[in-house]
């Protein structure tokens, strides 16, 4: 077993209206940024977790994205191993 | 009517439905951690912000022990109301489909609305006319109701929105009436089965004229007649 740091991207649906990436945009714009053609608002999410092989680590993390992490009507998810962590679980 | 309001870490219009309960049945509060509804004629999902919205609203909520209870209850044919954070519970326990989103004003909205009865020949809305316009207070920030195109077709077809927001001077859907951007206007939504009922706003909050409107009493009352109609 060994320990892998997860990163978890949370993201609205394309075509689901996301008013605060809305929000951020308008912000953007009147700070002087132009040619902005969108900003869409997730959240991450890291997990540390104990796991056969970075592969067992992802299939884990997707289920529970399944079951709580991510709403499936308005959310896609995405899981990537950004670390393998010292001190592997034994 | 036995009813049992249930109540998880969070809620905050618990006692505002046992009191609207109280009115029409016997309430009783049921702990979240508390297992069993066997005694109960109908579940009602109180308002508020269970496990302080984390994660989304209504989404740590549904994992509580008493909510398999809640689905078993409802899978049985028993009547489920959810309100406001209750209906938010419910669409993630899958108990109704689609989701609640953050309000398109991306302000917290409190205040009140104006409602049409989509259909009166319901558990929840018996009392009420076809089309009957009601009045009765809003308050949250994640009320903007979204479902795929499929879902919102197979609501309309089947006639499960049971109230829209609407213009209380025509009577009809408008983007000015619609307090949150839900798609259609759709203020509360029935399962196929009709028996477990999901709104935003707060009929509890519109049961005595010292409130502002009685307006909501009618979902209590409705629910009373269907559930002695059913015993019967």
């Amino acid at each position: 077993m060994s320990n892998y740091r997860l990163e978890i991207l949370v993201k609205p649906r394309p075509g689901l209206l996301d008013p605060a990436g809305k929000a951020i945009h308008h912000a953007l714009v009147a700070l002087g940024w132009d040619g902005i053609e969108d900003v869409r608002v997730g959240k991450a999410i890291y997990i540390d977790i104990a796991a056969d092989s970075e592969a067992g680590a992802v299939e884990l993390a997707e289920a529970m994205c399944r079951r709580l992490l991510a709403n499936p009507v308005t959310e896609d998810f995405e899981v990537s191993v950004v670390g393998a962590l010292e001190g592997a679980g034994s | 009517m036995r009813v049992a309001v249930i109540t998880f870490p969070g809620s905050n219009c618990d006692y505002d439905l046992y009191k609207a309960a109280q009115q029409v049945g016997e309430a009783r509060f049921v702990w979240h951690r508390e297992r069993g509804l066997g005694d109960f004629d109908a579940v009602l999902l109180p308002g508020g912000f269970s496990y302080g919205d984390y994660l989304r609203p209504g989404a740590i909520a549904r994992m509580s022990p008493v909510m398999e209870d809640v689905i078993g209850f409802a899978r049985d044919g028993g009547p489920v109301v959810g309100i406001c954070n209750g209906f938010q519970v419910l669409c993630e326990a899958g108990l109704l489909p689609g989701a609640l989103v953050r309000n398109a004003s991306l302000r917290f909205e409190s205040r009140d609305v104006h409602l049409r009865v989509e259909r009166a020949d319901t558990l929840f809305t018996n009392e009420y006319r076809d089309g009957q316009v009601l009045r009765m207070p809003i308050a949250h920030g994640d009320g903007s109701y979204v479902a795929d195109d499929d879902t919102l077709e197979a609501l309309e077809a089947e006639r499960r929105v049971v109230f829209r927001y609407v213009d209380p001077d025509s009577g009809e859907p408008t983007p000015a009436s619609n307090p949150n951007g839900s798609l259609r206007n759709i203020a509360g939504i029935m399962n196929e089965r009709g028996n477990v009922l999901g709104l935003m706003p707060h009929p509890e909050r519109a049961t005595e004229s010292l409130l502002g409107s009685t307006d909501g009493y009618g979902v209590f009352t409705s629910l009373a007649s269907a559930v002695s109609a059913l015993a019967s």
